[in-house]
């Protein structure tokens, strides 16, 4: 089974240490002033935005079925199948489509750098598979990132809510959307406020299978359009052969 | 004429000079000081033009090369080889281009050997780097014959049905291809340009893009090398090229009727506007203008008609890439101006290999003719044209 983050907002108070634990996870400078930019980049690929007395967390979300990994022409994302949607710097030729397929628009470019990479969240994968948590998870005070199974996270999310159906909107953030995320979030507010896109629009369906639709057609559509163009030319030509071997037998009868 | 040669000639140099500048801005200091391209924009200009309207203006090729070698239509026989010509320098100067946009353009070669069946992206650089080939070997056959080499020529000719189907293949699944690229994207490209039919869109708008640039170029350089320019070629396929808008049109039409747009596309907006201006370049215009019999029968008539819905088209692929994204980003995207002179330095330089291919390579025979017609007049005049047609077969 694969592994998840649920991220309640109403446990979590701001203190941006995940922000931190992620920046060293990977390497990340991390002073005052990047902690103050409340939007994800290539340096700073989860952070925590402040609306009023609310927060919430953005951070890549590990879909099911990525739109990044079957957008990507050398797969270089690919998801693991303990949950991370991982990245493979040494593939990637810098094509940018999976930043532009990601609906949740996580993947970040190093624009500045004669070399890019992608940037995004990749769920600590070396912690992951040694049975670790996630540094976020690890860090956090209150326990507002917890770091889990899946199907253990969604019951415990349905829980929550059925205790304190005050606290939450009656509503689980990544259960469905795009076919389901291994980021789960909890809120008071509704997350589409703080730059989530709105579940209506993105749909329950894979983003995968948009082009899917197309592409499992091109093995079959390769051999008959190549016999359908190929007919076209061999009766084409025929004609015009016949045509041709007419004209002969006409010039050639009249002459005799 | 020497005057205006040089003027040219100025303006190419001051193209290329500013061109290698952003070159150089972009090789040493990255795509985030050459372009205005950002988290929000990863793709910009150089992905809208360069690679969607590049891939699409070099139809002609395949559109030429299907007509004439598909469908036996001899009397097209004269357009073949400056089309095919221009899809080769297209698919080549394409290809510098996306050297330009990918981050690691130095392994653009892993697209052989790290393979991901599932990506639209994949699929598109299989074909254009299969059909640049295919198109090279269609190319061929001018440098045998220049250099007179008769075995290959016949080598050549052995494999052409396949080449022929090869490229008409190739052509179909990635003009195509690049408009599924965006079939991922239902929740970020506008409803008036998304479409589970945007596949088809893409290949039916090739179709006639191919049409009317084969007229233009036909045109143009007849113009530029003082050639004389065969109406009735032009006529024929001005025809073909108003069928092609009429069904591009209805297409469209149907989409937006199912999908229950037609009301939201006629009140103003922002997009709207854009599609306004694309429907009105690439259908209502040109199909106005070529229902008439006169504009039909006329070789400025065509040209104009042509040249507009080429610009249409190019609106359209514009509208997809770059327009259909604002609302969703919240900002509009402006190219920075090296972005526009890497475009047009790759541009420039395809003028100009074309016009070195032309006065090098036999890709008009004709012109040949009314050379050797200027010095040695009147002897020539009636028998050539008929024979030097299929000169080159």
């Amino acid at each position: 089974m694969s592994k998840a983050l649920l991220y309640d907002s109403t446990l979590c108070i701001g203190c941006k240490q995940c922000e931190q634990a992620c920046a060293t996870q990977n390497n990340l400078t991390y002073n005052d002033a990047i902690a103050t930019e409340e939007f994800q980049s290539a340096h700073k690929l989860t952070t925590i935005v402040t609306k009023g007395d609310k927060f919430m967390r953005r951070l890549c979300m590990h879909c099911e079925h990525p739109a990044c990994a079957s957008a990507c022409p050398v797969g270089a994302l690919h998801k693991t199948k303990e949950g991370p949607v991982t990245y493979d710097v040494w593939k990637c030729i810098g094509c940018r489509y999976c930043m532009v397929a990601c609906p949740f628009n996580q993947p970040k470019y190093e624009w500045g750098s004669l070399n890019p990479r992608v940037r995004k969240c990749i769920m600590c994968p070396d912690r992951v598979t040694a049975g670790k948590q996630t540094a976020c998870a690890e860090i956090c005070p209150t326990g507002a990132t917890k770091f889990g199974e899946r199907n253990d996270l969604i019951k415990e999310a349905k829980d929550r809510i059925r205790q304190n159906p005050s606290n939450y909107l009656d509503r689980i953030y990544g259960l469905n959307e795009v076919g389901g995320t291994c980021v789960l979030i909890l809120s008071a507010a509704k997350v589409e406020d703080f730059g989530y896109p709105a579940s209506a629009k993105i749909g329950d369906t894979p983003m995968p299978e948009y082009t899917g639709r197309v592409m499992e057609k091109v093995p079959d559509f390769i051999p008959v359009w190549s016999l359908v163009l190929g007919g076209i030319y061999w009766i084409s030509h025929r004609r015009q052969e016949v045509a041709e071997a007419e004209a002969h037998e006409k010039t050639n009868g009249s002459s005799r | 004429m020497k005057i205006k040669l040089t003027f040219w000639k100025v303006v190419f140099l001051v193209i290329m000079a500013l061109g290698l500048y952003s070159t150089y801005v972009r090789y040493l200091h990255g795509l985030g000081a050459v372009s205005n391209m950002s988290d929000q924009f990863p793709w910009g200009f150089w992905i809208g033009f360069d690679c969607l309207c590049g891939v699409m203006l070099a139809a002609g090729g395949f559109c030429m090369v299907g007509a004439v070698y598909l469908f036996n239509v001899e009397s097209l026989h004269s357009v073949v080889r400056p089309a095919v010509l221009t899809a080769f320098l297209g698919y080549l100067l394409f290809i510098v281009g996306l050297l330009f946009d990918l981050g690691r353009p130095w392994f653009i070669w892993h697209q052989l050997i790290y393979m991901n069946p599932h990506s639209v992206m994949f699929e598109v650089g299989m074909c254009v780097m299969t059909y640049t080939t295919v198109l090279f070997f269609e190319f061929l056959p001018n440098v045998f014959e220049r250099f007179n080499l008769q075995q290959p020529i016949k080598w050549i000719k052995k494999i052409y049905p396949v080449l022929i189907v090869a490229g008409i293949l190739l052509s179909t699944l990635h003009q195509s291809s690049l408009g599924s690229l965006y079939l991922i994207m239902p929740s970020k490209l506008h409803p008036f340009w998304y479409s589970p039919a945007l596949p088809f869109f893409f290949f039916a708008s090739a179709v006639a893009v191919g049409l009317a640039m084969t007229i233009f170029e036909s045109t143009q350089s007849a113009k530029a090398l003082g050639r004389h320019l065969e109406l009735s070629v032009l006529v024929r396929l001005g025809g073909a090229l108003l069928v092609a808008l009429w069904v591009n049109a209805l297409l469209r039409f149907e989409d937006f009727f199912h999908r229950g747009m037609l009301r939201q596309i006629l009140k103003p907006s922002y997009e709207a506007y854009f599609l306004w201006l694309e429907l009105a370049l690439s259908f209502v215009i040109p199909i106005a203008l070529l229902s008439f019999k006169k504009v039909r029968l006329s070789p400025q008539g065509l040209y104009l008609a042509s040249v507009i819905s080429l610009f249409g088209f190019i609106t359209n692929r514009l509208n997809v890439s770059l327009i259909g994204f604002e609302t969703y980003v919240g900002h509009h995207y402006m190219p920075k101006w090296t972005e526009f002179s890497v475009t047009l330095m790759i541009i420039a330089m395809g003028f100009a290999l074309f016009g070195v291919a032309v006065k090098y390579l036999p890709i008009f025979p004709q012109e040949e003719l009314s050379q050797e017609r200027s010095t040695k007049p009147q002897l020539h005049v009636p028998v050539t044209s008929p024979v030097l047609e299929h000169a080159g077969d």
